[in-house]
């Protein structure tokens, strides 16, 4: 059923804010250091414009692990948005380990747009944490998973 | 029907050596929606910008897709590229294929498929996308500084100087506020109402400002360029078109019980009165709760001997209404109240004085004459004792956490001034640390413990009593003689930590300006939006921010005045267009949103709303796009989703969801 | 005693109608109903199968003509508190009579779950009251005895339990009917344009979405009247999901009680500087 661990790539949605993180993981990109190609970045303008559905959606469409991205707490660009984001990302996460969805799928890290070398080493310790977690099978849709067919 | 175009970028070799540029065109032609795939060497260049403007018209494309380098270098490029060909700028959408993708894989294979799935995830938005268009709002050149102290002062002049007109709204009958009741001014140790005085008058003679003094602001509504104020002008109970300002009647007045504020309350004044000798607008004033006229309807003295007929019992309260088209909170500080610090005895002597009471004490227009003599008797004191930090970075509740910024300096200032002028008085400061960071400060405190003799001992005070003779006993320790002390002193000086004046807050109400729990306004950003508040058309000007001395807080005054400036210089303002928006038939109106919304910027409104099958009066949320900055906390915050954020749609993101997860 | 306050304030005009519950098919089957003249007032039935929280009837009450009676009992004021803060409904439209309570019984003579860690000693928001000493006699619990009886288990376990619990939901959605939070004039679970609208669940996902998303949106504004696990025909502890966030943010965020002020800001509208981070999940799992 499951496709041997050296086939099988994760899916990693990474939400990133326009103002820091974003900026954060050009940085990353501009000064070459690598992390692997399954981070994908969705640009959102504050990690509090990250609604709970989005994460839910990524897991059910196949995604291994989401990882939220935001300015420093203090830092926001709209002063208080990652505040915000910090309580419903707890509150979210805490409720999918209540339900037995590994923790380690789900991260909040807080990069600057100095940050390039911490947007690298994040991106690849959280891929190495999902990949050594294996494929997300809790909590995707069936319809969507090649590999749970 | 969607035609999308796709324009790959090489970026010179930037992309192409990593990504197959030619395969991610050619994947995207079989892409839904796509019409037309192509790449370039240079995207962001005449000759690229040109081939887009080309394709959009050629293949009437309503929507672009880039896949070049981030949004944040070229997203304004290329859509400005569209608005050139006749499409909506927000119809396109940037594919980050270089930060993203080609400068960080070295696998050919790879790095292709993600530049792929990345271009997959821009078209896929941009089906969603729609047409997004600025709206513009008028500005009104009109600003209103609240408060009138160095701080509002200062703002007012140079946004005046600058040709506009501005409006100084002043709770208290006169201009000047704290520094007014100042006396040296450290380092220089020039005179406080030297420096100030002719500033106010300035302020009183320029045709562009407005002095509303013993006003307060009661109603704020509005947004940025465009705020609509009702000012209350209390009633003075004396004409300001009559009065000279002769002062006749503040000698007559048989009153003699209110506290004279200006002096802090150590000695008393009129019923009517005039603040100080330099107010401006230098006119009486009275105070109906000591009047005996207003509250007994006997007397009328100052009526009487007013030759300018200037005296009306009955004035009321005037309420005006203006609009501005930015607002500066200079509401200042106050020392805070020392009810909670018993240990330093106060309440029940009255040689214990606050820093503020020793600076009129000082002053030669003070309650003394400018004499060193201890409240209580009259006498020349031998021993004082300073203490600092009375409230300030106290984190056991009673005081502040924060440090209050200026008692280091205006302590050494004090006892530098004592030493000076009575060489036979003794002068003990207690402090925690010394900090003087600012041009010239650690200078002037060397001088005054080097060449004044001034006696500074690392410690805190424990207890100050009153003991026989008058005097009062100080208990402290030396941590650096690691010993304890006991001082019999004349006076005690307490440097009481400041706080926002209470004003603040029910302002920041108003105008719906963010504060943090100390009551400062906080800025748009720590560091660089220093002297704006997140509120667009708010800004911030001296201690209302946070403690600062007097240079900081006319540089500061300065740079919010520029702020409003250009402001005020633009005739429009161009909104951003993705902004929040509420959708009427599922909002339930349950302000949850307006909750986090750090602008202010979501208001609520009886609306009747119809749709299919729908016809109800209901409340709910309205932003304002004047307002909003598009941060989306609103968003998440809405449980039903009738609040969207366009530019970042719910369906745009999910849509980009299924595109990197498929 | 009620039935006559009721009459009294029909007959002299002050209230248009009565909210309360009249008798159904069995005993213990009594439904929330309206009652307009005295006449119909007869039929009004309260005793111990009288556990509907009543409160989310006033939203549509509030739009109606004239001024409505409602039968609250402690417990169910917050949940009126909580629709009050949210601009719900129309506090000048309804009068609340307060009413005592020794406890609510469902089908089998048991206590009703949320009876068994009362919380409604006393009486939010209220016009008048109609009560005695003895209501207020009612046990006390811990609440969170079973959410953290799942905190204890595996992560393999939860999901074993959960999967179990949520593969019944047949998606009735009488959860969402009945719950005073979910208040919503268009669930987005209805809404073809959110992108997550489903009319039923077809996947073991949409189960977990729906339930997580629906103690999501209530997080911070559910007072754990516990309606969702009464009405829920297969037996669902929902009400459990309404708990792990309570718990969760009474010790993060500190005690907080949805409906206790109707002027409060919830927790999840809110913030402190120093508030734990995301992370704390993690380490507290011991994954």
């Amino acid at each position: 059923m499951q496709m041997t661990q050296k086939e099988w790539k994760p899916k990693i949605v990474a939400f990133c804010c326009n103002w820091c993180s974003y900026a954060g993981a050009d940085l990353a990109g501009s000064s070459r250091l690598s992390y692997p190609a399954e981070v994908k970045i969705i640009r959102v303008p504050c990690s509090c414009r990250v609604n709970p559905l989005f994460i839910l959606r990524a897991f059910q469409r196949g995604a291994d692990g989401v990882i939220l991205c935001g300015c420093h707490p203090g830092d926001c660009h709209y002063s208080t948005g990652n505040y915000y984001a910090r309580r419903r990302m707890t509150m979210l996460f805490s409720m999918l380990s209540f339900l037995g969805i590994e923790p380690k799928r789900t991260r909040v890290e807080w990069v600057s747009a100095a940050e390039g070398a911490k947007f690298s080493a994040v991106m690849n310790d959280f891929v190495k944490t999902i990949t050594d977690l294996g494929e997300n099978v809790k909590l995707g849709d069936l319809r969507c998973k090649e590999s749970l067919k | 029907m969607q035609k999308i175009g796709v324009f790959v970028c090489w970026c010179g070799s930037n992309i192409a050596a990593t990504v197959d540029v030619k395969a991610v065109a050619e994947a995207m032609k079989s892409e839904p929606n796509v019409v037309f795939a192509t790449d370039y060497q240079y995207m962001c260049s005449e000759g690229g910008q040109k081939m887009i403007q080309d394709a959009i018209q050629e293949y009437g494309l309503n929507g672009v897709v880039v896949c070049s380098c981030s949004p944040r270098m070229h997203e304004n490029t290329f859509r400005k590229t569209a608005e050139r060909a006749g499409l909506n700028p927000y119809m396109v959408e940037i594919a980050n294929i270089r930060e993203h993708c080609s400068w960080i894989h070295k696998d050919m294979e790879v790095a292709t498929q993600k530049a792929i799935q990345l271009a997959k995830a821009a078209v896929a938005k941009v089906r969603k996308n729609a047409p997004l268009t600025s709206g513009t709002s008028p500005v009104i050149k009109r600003a209103l500084v609240i408060g009138g102290g160095i701080a509002g002062i200062q703002t007012a002049l140079d946004v005046a100087d600058a040709g506009y007109d501005v409006d100084i709204v002043e709770k208290s009958p006169t201009i000047g506020g704290r520094m007014a009741q100042l006396d040296k001014t450290f380092p220089t140790l020039d005179c406080a109402a030297c420096i100030l005085t002719p500033k106010m008058v300035d302020a009183a003679q320029s045709e562009k400002i407005d002095i509303l003094a013993y006003s307060e602001v009661e109603k704020v509504s509005g947004f940025v360029g465009n705020f609509t104020v009702q000012i209350r002008k209390k009633a003075r109970y004396v004409d300001p078109l009559k009065c000279t300002g002769c002062g006749e009647c503040t000698e007559k007045c048989p009153s003699r019980k209110g506290k004279n504020e200006f002096n802090m309350g150590l000695d008393n004044r009129g019923a009517i009165y005039i603040p100080f000798a330099q107010a401006i607008p230098k006119l009486a004033v009275i105070d109906p709760t000591q009047c005996i006229k207003l509250k007994t309807g006997k007397c009328g003295i100052c009526q009487k001997v007013c030759s300018a007929g200037a005296i009306n019992y009955e004035q009321k309260d005037e309420i005006i209404e203006r609009q501005y088209g930015a607002i500066v909170v200079a509401t200042g500080f106050k020392p805070i109240s020392l009810e909670k610090f018993d240990e330093y005895a106060y309440a029940q002597s009255q040689d214990v004085v606050t820093s503020l009471e020793f600076e009129r004490i000082m002053n030669a227009a003070g309650p003394t004459k400018g004499q060193l003599v201890r409240p209580s008797d009259g006498k020349h004191p031998h021993e004082i004792v300073f203490i600092q930090c009375v409230g300030s970075r106290d984190t056991s509740g009673c005081g502040k956490p924060y440090c209050s910024k200026i008692c280091c300096m205006y302590t050494a200032k004090h006892a530098m001034l004592v030493r000076e002028k009575y060489p036979d008085v003794n002068v003990h400061v207690f402090y925690i640390d010394v900090r003087t960071p600012g041009k010239n400060f650690d200078e002037f405190y060397r001088r005054a413990v080097e060449q004044y003799g001034v006696d500074y001992i690392k410690g805190m005070v424990g207890k100050v009593a009153p003991i026989e003779d008058g005097k009062l006993l100080v208990q402290g320790s030396d941590l650096i003689a690691n010993e304890q002390v006991k001082i019999e002193a004349d006076m005690v000086v307490l440097a009481a930590a400041i706080e926002p004046d209470p004003s603040a807050r029910s302002i920041a109400t108003m105008l719906t300006a963010s504060m943090d729990t100390n009551d400062f306004f906080t800025e748009a950003h720590p560091k660089l939006r220093p002297v704006e508040s997140p509120t667009a058309g708010i800004f911030l000007s001296g201690m209302a921010q946070g403690p600062k001395d007097i240079p900081e807080t006319v540089a500061q005054a300065g740079a919010a005045a520029s702020k409003v400036i250009g402001l005020l210089a633009k005739d429009h303002l161009v909104t951003n267009p993705c902004v929040a928006s509420s959708d009427e038939l599922l909002c339930n109106g349950c302000s949850q949103c307006e909750k986090v919304c750090p602008y202010g910027a979501i208001s609520y409104i009886e609306k009747e709303v119809r749709g299919p099958g729908v016809r109800e009066v209901k409340r709910i949320a309205q932003v304002n796009p004047a307002v909003c900055q598009g941060c989306g906390a609103c968003t998440v915050t809405c449980p039903s989703g009738a609040m969207d954020l366009k530019g970042f749609t719910n369906s745009q993101i999910m849509a980009e969801v299924d595109a990197l997860c498929k | 005693m009620i039935k006559e306050k009721a009459a009294q304030l029909l007959r002299e005009g002050k209230v248009a109608r009565v909210l309360g519950w009249e008798a159904g098919e069995f005993a213990y089957d009594l439904t929330p109903a309206y009652f307009e003249t005295e006449e119909e007032l007869k039929n009004l039935v309260y005793n111990e199968y009288s556990g509907a929280n009543l409160s989310k009837y006033l939203i549509a009450a509030s739009k109606m003509e004239g001024v409505t009676l409602a039968l609250l009992k402690p417990c169910d004021t917050l949940s009126f508190n909580q629709l009050l803060n949210e601009h719900r409904i129309n506090r000048e439209k309804v009068y609340v009579l307060g009413v005592g309570c020794k406890g609510m019984k469902d089908q089998n003579g048991e206590l009703l779950l949320k009876c068994k860690c009362c919380k409604g000693k006393e009486f939010k928001a209220f016009d008048e009251v109609i009560d005695d000493e003895e209501c207020r006699n009612v046990p006390e619990s811990d609440r969170f005895e079973e959410v953290r009886r799942i905190e204890a288990m595996s992560a393999e376990e939860r999901f074993a339990f959960w999967r179990n619990e949520l593969s019944k939901c047949i998606r009735c959605n009488a959860c969402r009917n009945v719950c005073p939070a979910c208040s919503c004039i268009k669930c987005v679970f209805d809404n073809p344009k959110s992108g997550v609208a489903a009319k039923a669940n077809t996947d073991d996902f949409e189960e977990n979405m729906f339930h997580i998303i629906r103690a999501y949106h209530v997080a911070g504004r559910c007072t754990d009247c516990g309606e969702c696990s009464r009405v829920c025909p297969q037996g669902i502890p929902l009400h459990l999901l309404n708990r792990k966030f309570i718990k969760d943010i009474n010790e993060l965020y500190g005690e907080y009680q949805a409906g206790e002020d109707p002027e409060a800001r919830g927790p999840l509208t809110n913030y402190t500087q120093g508030d734990a981070e995301p992370s704390v999940v993690r380490e507290r799992s011991g994954e």
